[in-house]
Parts: structure tokens; sequence; C-alpha cells
């Protein structure tokens, strides 16, 4: 009996789409699940109702809604619903599809930093972008804060750029380790019930309960972290556009 | 959070070990480049779709569900208020009317007594004369009928005494002794 935790992050190509330069574009098990993450959303937003008294699947679209409404309100204010669309789909994707993605045998599209990092650097480049545009250079005015002395000004410059060219890696970084470390926890344990069983016989399947209840208070928790990452993300996306919206704190 | 860094880098880095030598092409999934392309493909494909749909159809729908909403309410409160308005001002008419009702009332009460009473004052007077004057006839009459029964008690006993004169004594007596006699007993 071969344990593989990381089996479960493979890329399998379903089928080809074309090349681009000497690159191979594949619709892959990742890009499956993406379109599944899609669809869910979509139905979930475009499928319940618009009734005066919301039933089950409306509450849950007003619910998301409201949630991600007024954590863009709380964080960057009323300026930031400019932004709602792109952080609720931002916080929409990464939640559902980190939630698919506990089901077993299923596939975490955020277990892949490439795609994680894909999204903080639209996040990155997004707060650049509409910072110098709407504040030209005061943008860069995040990066002195005031009332720090003269002498130290440099130092303290040299660490607020590092910190903000550090964010897209610990934004994306943050949520890819979350989740692969989830699941290869997850996995571990849940091969563990599977390994004692066939290698102790009846004593192995008795000694097994004890992973397969931490694998279930693991999932409980995965749960948890699947719902908190997409969170975390979100609002530190909000705390980015913040500076871009209000350069001068 | 931290934590959850920790742990990431330890099954990470033990799992990259182990596939290394493991059946797979090689390397750690999420490391393996030449995945990159197809994932990012998909990613911005997918994305973009989500980001349309969201912000072409989705939010519109269901803010305007959550709007419609708040305004189907403030409306209904506003509407209640207003007919909460209507009624306290009805309730206060109402008992205006009534304060007033009660106070012309009683001045129409008080009124018809006071006619009532000096009405029955003025009656109780002209029979009160009445019977006085019907008192006063009434005592003449007696008077009057006295007078006469004590001039016809002289007669009757003038008549009596000499009578009884004459069957005592067998005389007649003078008339106009016994009359005397009668008058100075009956004054005495």
């Amino acid at each position: 009996m071969k344990i593989d935790p990381i089996h479960q992050f493979n890329i399998e190509p379903l089928f080809t789409l074309g090349h681009i330069g000497n690159h191979t574009i594949a619709f892959t098990n990742s890009s499956l699940y993406m379109l599944v993450a899609v669809a869910i959303i979509s139905i979930l937003m475009l499928a319940s109702g618009t009734q005066l008294v919301p039933g089950r699947l409306q509450s849950v679209a007003e619910i998301s809604y409201e949630f991600v409404a007024s954590t863009i309100r709380s964080t960057a204010g009323a300026e930031g619903m400019k932004f709602f669309p792109l952080i609720f789909s931002l916080f929409m994707f990464i939640c559902v599809s980190n939630l698919v993605g506990i089901i077993p045998y299923t596939f975490t599209i955020s277990s892949h930093l490439i795609v994680t990092a894909a999204l903080a650097l639209l996040v990155f480049f997004t707060v650049l972008i509409y910072g110098v545009y709407k504040n030209g250079l005061k943008f860069f005015k995040i990066f002195v804060p005031h009332g720090v002395p003269g002498y130290i000004l440099p130092l303290v410059m040299f660490i607020e750029v590092l910190s903000f060219f550090l964010r897209p890696v610990s934004h994306s970084v943050r949520l890819f380790a979350n989740m692969l470390a989830g699941h290869i926890a997850l996995k571990v344990f849940a091969g563990f019930v599977a390994m004692l069983g066939f290698s102790l016989g009846a004593i192995g399947w008795v000694g097994g309960v004890l992973p397969l209840a931490l694998t279930v208070a693991l999932t409980s928790l995965e749960l948890l972290v699947a719902f908190l990452q997409a969170y975390v993300f979100a609002i530190l996306t909000c705390i980015y556009l913040n500076d871009a919206i209000h350069p001068g704190h | 959070m931290a934590e959850s860094h920790g742990g990431a880098k330890g099954p990470a880095a033990g799992a990259h070990t182990e596939a290394d030598g493991g059946h797979h092409g090689g390397g750690f999934p999420p490391f393996e480049s030449s995945t990159f392309a197809s994932q990012l493909v998909s990613l911005a494909i997918f994305f973009v779709v989500l980001y349309v749909i969201v912000s072409k159809l989705a939010l519109p729908r269901i803010g305007g569900a959550i709007e419609a909403r708040q305004n189907k309410i403030e409306g209904d409160l506003a509407e209640a208020q207003k007919l909460k308005d209507q009624s306290d001002a009805a309730l206060k008419a109402y008992e205006s009317e009534l304060a007033a009702a009660r106070t012309r009332a009683q001045a129409i009460g008080n009124e018809s007594r006071d006619k009532a009473n000096a009405q029955a004052e003025a009656e109780r007077k002209t029979l009160e004369e009445q019977l006085a004057a019907k008192l006063a006839g009434a005592e003449k009459t007696i008077a009057s009928t006295r007078a006469t029964a004590m001039s016809n008690v002289r007669g009757i006993a003038a008549d009596a005494a000499g009578q009884i004169v004459q069957q005592l004594t067998g005389v007649v007596p003078d008339a106009a002794a016994v009359n005397a006699a009668v008058d100075a007993s009956l004054k005495g």
C-alpha cells in the first residue's frame, strides 16, 4: 500500500487546447475545477431568486454580497466599492474552490503557487496602477511615513519599499502554503488508517480509529481554513487597495 | 497564520524529497514549470469569465434585490408612520370635540335647570297667591256663616226660653224680657 500525499496535487491534462511558443496549453484537472468554481458561483448568484423574503439560496447569495461589501467598506472606505466586483470575484473564487477541494478525490486550485501568485500579482498591479493613476506621484508617499526623524528616513523608506514589493509574495504564499499543508496533513492522517489496517490486520483497523478521528477533526479545521484563507486574501486585497485610494493614510 | 506557515514548510519540504524519488515525472507538482502555462491560461480565462459574470450580472442582481427590500421596508415604515400620525390627529380631534360637547352639554343643562327653577318658582308664587285668596274668601264665608248661625241660635234660644217659661208658669212671658235674658245668657 503506497501512500503518496503529493499525488493529489498532480496536474493531469485532459485535452490539449493549443500551443503558445513551445508551451502546450492543455485543459487540465485544474481548469476543470476552475470551471466548477465559476459554475457554482454563477448558479449561486444567478439562479437564486430576487424575492422580497429570500429563500435559502438567495440568503446565501445575499450574505456573501453583504459580507464582502461590509469588508470593503470597513477597510477601504466607500471609495473601495469601485473594486467590489474584483474583490467579490477573488473571495468567491478562492472560497468556493477551497471548499470544493476539501471533498475527497477533488483537486484544489489554490494549492498551486502559480495560481495564487497570479491572483496576488493581479492585486499588486491593480494597486500600483490605480494608485499612480489616481494620485500621480503622491502615491509614493506610502513609502514615506510621516513623523519619522530625517536620519532614519532612508532606512524606513528602504523597508517600506521592500515590504511593498514583497506583498505579492506573502499574499500568494500564505494561501498556497495553507492549502497545500492542510491537504498533505489530511492525506497523511487518512493514509495512516489504511496503512495500519493493511499492515496489522484487525488490530490495525481498531488502531486506525485514532487517525480517523484526527482526519475528521482536521477536515473541519480545513473547512475553517478554506474560508478563512479566502477571507484573508480578500481583506488583504482591501487593505492594499486602501493604500492606493488613500496613500496619505 | 504564522503557525500554518511553519507547518506548511515541513510537509512540503518532506514531500519534495519523496516525490523526487517517486513515480511522477519528477518534481513537486506545484513547482513543475511545464504545467504553469496551462494553469495561467485557464486561470485567465475563467477568472475573466467570473469577473464579467459577477460585475455585469450577479452583483447588480443581488444588490438590486437587497436595495428593493430596503426601499420596501423604508416605504412601509414611512407609510406606517403616516397612518399613525393620521390616527393620532383623529384621536386628538375626537378628544377635543368630546370635551367641547361635554362643556356645551353642561351649559345647556345649567341653562335649562335655571329656567325650570325660575318657572317653578313663578308658578309656586301664583299658586300661593291663589290659595291665600281662596283661604281669605273661605274665612270670610265661615265668619259670615257663623254670625248668621249665631243670630239664628239667639232666635231659637229665645223661642225655646219663651216656651219653657210658658210650660213652667203658664204665663206667656214678655218677648222683650226673654230676648234680654237670652242676650245676657249668651254673653255670659
